[in-house]
Parts: C-alpha cells; sequence; structure tokens
C-alpha cells in the first residue's frame, strides 16, 4: 500500500453563504501525480490553500506529512512546492533576488538545478518581477517552487493562460520531479488532455464536493461510450439503466454509462435496441457525464 | 521511439504505448537487443507521467516482448511477439481500408483488387525462384 502524503477528511468550509467546499475527502499518495479537476469556482483553490495552511480547516481535517500545515508550518511548507494560481510574486524584486530569498527558506536548494532552469527558459536573472510578462512570471515561479527539490509539489492551474512553449515546461518540471526524484504531485487543471497525460490519480470537483476520484485507468474503464439503435423512433433519449447521458435523436443515441455492461444491455433490449459500437470513455465524456450542468431531460419512467 | 498519443479514442495511454511497441517490434522497425528510451525520456517526449511508461515497460515485459537488464536499461527481446490474432487482424485490415478507398477513387472494383493482389503475389512467387542468374539477365 502506497504511503499518503496528502489526507483530507470531510472537509467543509463556507466563504459567507457561499459553500466553497462541502465534506471533501482527497488523499494523495507518494511518488505519484494526482490532476483536480474541475470548472472554475468547484473549489480546487481552496482545496489547494488547505493544503499549504494558507486556510484553516474548520470543519473537517487536513494534514499533510501526517502534520497540520496550520499548526506545524515550518513542517510543512519547507517540504512543499507551491505555484499559485496567480502567480503571487514579490513584485519589486529581481529574478536572482527572488531565488536568493526562496533559498533562504529551504536548505535543501539546488543552486545548479535553479541554475540550469534559468537557462532552460532564457530568463535574464536581473530582470524585475514586475516587468515580467505572463509566461515569464510563471517560468520564474516555477524555479522557485521546484529548486528545493520539494517531497509535494502543489501547482494550482499551472497552465491557465500560457503558450504552448511555456506549458511544455511546466509539463517537464512535473515529469522531472516524479522521475528523478520520486516526488509527490498535486495539480489542478481545467485542460482535461494535459490532466489526462499527467495524472496518475484524478480528482474531480464540481460546486463543492468531490464527485469522481481514484487511479486515473480505473476510473476510465469504468465508463464507456456506447453507441444504441432501437427500432423505434425516440423524441426525448428513452431512460436506460446505468445510462449518465444521452445524445442524438430519433433511432440512434450516444450513451455515456458506467458500472455493469450487462446491465446496460439487458435494458437496451428492454427497449427494443441493440449496442451498436462500445467503447471506453474518454476523460472529457466522464467529465461532462459527472459535472454536466444539465441532467438529460429523460421520458417519465 | 515514434509513439503518438490519441486521446480521442478512448483507449488509455499506457494501453497505446504498449500496442504501439508491439507494433513496432512485430513490424521489424524496433529490433531485438534494441534499448527502449529511459522512462524519462519517454515521459518528457510523450508528455505523460513517468508512472505511465513503467506500467506500459512493466506489461511489456511480461508479455515477452522486452526485458530489463539489471543496471541498465530496457530491451527488445529475441524473437517477434506473437501479436493476437485479433490484433494482426486489425493491422491488416487498417492497411486493406486503405487500399480499398484508393482503390474506389481509381475505379477499380474489389474484383479487380481481388484479381490483382493474386497476380502480384504470382509475380513476386516467380521472382523469388528465379535463380539469380537469370534474373541478372532480365535486369540487363
Amino acid at each position: 500500500m502506497s504511503q499518503s502524503v496528502v489526507d483530507v477528511h470531510d472537509l467543509s468550509r463556507s466563504f459567507g453563504d457561499k459553500t466553497a467546499l462541502d465534506g471533501v475527502s482527497f488523499r494523495a499518495t507518494a511518488g505519484q501525480v494526482h490532476g483536480l479537476v474541475g470548472s472554475n469556482g468547484a473549489g480546487k483553490t481552496t482545496l489547494l490553500k488547505h493544503l499549504l495552511g494558507l486556510l484553516r480547516a474548520t470543519i473537517g481535517s487536513v494534514r499533510v506529512f501526517g502534520l497540520d500545515p496550520v499548526r506545524d508550518p515550518v513542517g510543512v511548507l519547507g517540504r512543499v512546492g507551491y505555484l499559485s494560481e496567480e502567480r503571487e510574486l514579490p513584485e519589486w524584486m529581481r529574478i536572482d533576488e527572488l531565488m536568493r530569498y526562496t533559498q533562504a527558506f529551504h536548505p535543501t536548494w539546488d543552486a545548479s538545478y535553479a541554475r540550469e532552469l534559468l537557462e532552460t527558459f532564457a530568463l535574464d536573472p536581473s530582470r524585475k518581477i514586475k516587468e515580467l510578462s505572463k509566461g515569464m512570471r510563471a517560468q520564474a515561479g516555477l524555479i522557485a517552487a521546484v529548486a528545493h527539490r520539494p517531497e509535494l509539489l502543489i501547482l494550482d492551474e499551472p497552465s491557465s493562460g500560457l503558450d504552448a512553449v511555456v506549458r511544455r515546461d511546466i509539463l517537464d518540471a512535473i515529469v522531472r520531479a516524479v522521475a528523478d526524484d520520486g516526488r509527490t504531485v498535486i495539480f489542478s487543471s481545467h485542460l482535461l488532455d494535459e490532466v489526462e497525460r499527467m495524472s496518475d490519480h484524478v480528482t474531480l470537483m464540481h460546486q463543492g464536493r468531490v464527485t469522481l476520484s481514484g487511479v486515473l485507468d480505473d476510473v476510465r474503464g469504468a465508463y464507456r461510450r456506447s453507441r444504441v439503435r432501437f427500432v423505434e423512433h425516440f423524441d426525448r433519449p428513452p431512460a436506460l439503466d446505468t445510462a449518465l447521458v444521452m445524445e442524438g435523436s430519433g433511432r440512434t443515441w450516444s450513451v455515456v454509462h458506467n458500472g455493469s455492461i450487462e446491465r446496460f444491455r439487458h435494458s437496451v433490449l428492454a427497449r427494443g435496441g441493440e449496442i451498436v459500437e462500445s467503447r471506453d470513455a474518454t476523460l472529457e465524456e466522464i467529465f461532462l457525464a459527472r459535472a454536466g450542468r444539465s441532467r438529460p431531460q429523460v421520458e417519465a419512467a | 521511439m515514434d509513439i503518438t498519443i490519441n486521446l480521442t479514442d478512448g483507449v488509455s495511454i499506457y494501453r497505446q504505448i504498449v500496442n504501439q511497441v508491439k507494433y513496432l517490434v512485430a513490424s521489424g522497425l524496433l529490433q531485438p537487443g534494441e534499448e527502449l528510451p529511459p522512462i524519462r525520456t519517454l515521459a518528457l517526449q510523450l508528455k505523460v507521467t513517468p508512472n505511465t511508461i513503467v506500467k506500459a515497460y512493466h506489461e511489456l515485459e511480461i508479455a515477452g516482448v522486452v526485458h530489463k537488464r539489471r543496471g541498465a536499461g530496457t530491451f527488445v527481446s529475441e524473437g517477434r511477439p506473437q501479436l493476437a490474432l485479433r490484433e494482426r487482424r486489425r493491422l491488416i485490415e487498417q492497411r486493406i481500408d486503405a487500399l480499398l478507398a484508393e482503390a474506389h477513387q481509381l475505379n477499380f472494383t474489389t474484383s479487380d483488387i481481388l484479381r490483382m493482389v493474386r497476380e502480384r503475389r504470382a509475380a513476386m512467387d516467380e521472382t523469388s525462384a528465379e535463380p539469380t542468374a537469370v534474373k541478372r539477365e532480365r535486369e540487363r
């Protein structure tokens, strides 16, 4: 059994009368990449801020390396690298000052790795942070997050608003952290292809709740997308057992379903239909089925 | 190593890697004894989590397509892997589909194509059966 690096149990959080997190449980295992998916406002950033001790758990519990990040910030933050969504960096510093400043907090700082990344990104160390482009800020923030070779790397929307080149730098940093040092990574993203490529585990959040969580290949294997043809013509999607989302019209419908395939097949047969084609669903199809705004309007059963 | 990841057809990434390596070995594009890229290198190339590559290599090892050498890397094993009948059919059917599509474009019927396939086969057999001296004679 893999060791757990992060353990969040039944965490709830409200800001005013708005519920940001509603009974969230989340676990991150050592040496694995954990992708956190969800639309804006789903609660991803709020969850990550709890891991860093930036927010105190009022209902539920948060443990990172078995420690409470609010009570023991030194024990937690010294071992964590963090890239925030807004890339908050000290604007008045130059890049080399930012490096020295970050180094002061981290005895494990690897100066040659930091230099190597600066060169790879072609960043001029004498540039002021406030003069940097969006992509350069992300690169500078990334170096500050990874150069002390943290045991846990937390990246909040690392690719958001970046061009393909900088996105690739970010993904490379994740691969290196895992491949070279066996580190644990948690990253949030709304780019599903990125999550599917980079994640060993995937957690889907929707309106403050975890709607889906597990090993990516297991999650993928539990959902299928099937094309179904009926003898009868339907104006509305016919009710089918285990179906989550149905698209189509008339006699042909595409269905995302999960759980027992036999139950689904039975249900299709009972409505006078047959499965024409069936394959594993893509992460995007699962995501839409699980976080879709509108449940399909099924005919009255 | 030439591997392409496609995220639209619902096949998991590690499965795509396994299938494509098997194909590269079966078609001779990867030779016995040849080294597969290290996990880190392939993960960086494909932009996928390194654990996926670990899983794919492990499955290829169990299938006997590759083997690990202690302290070295992962190498293609001797002897071509036996692709499952379904897999072999799938590979050849892709080629047939492409052939039929092109034939249709160029106004050949399916029976024309079948006849031409047999003719080509016969021509090949004849060429390889001919003694080298005769072939050289003809080439002059």
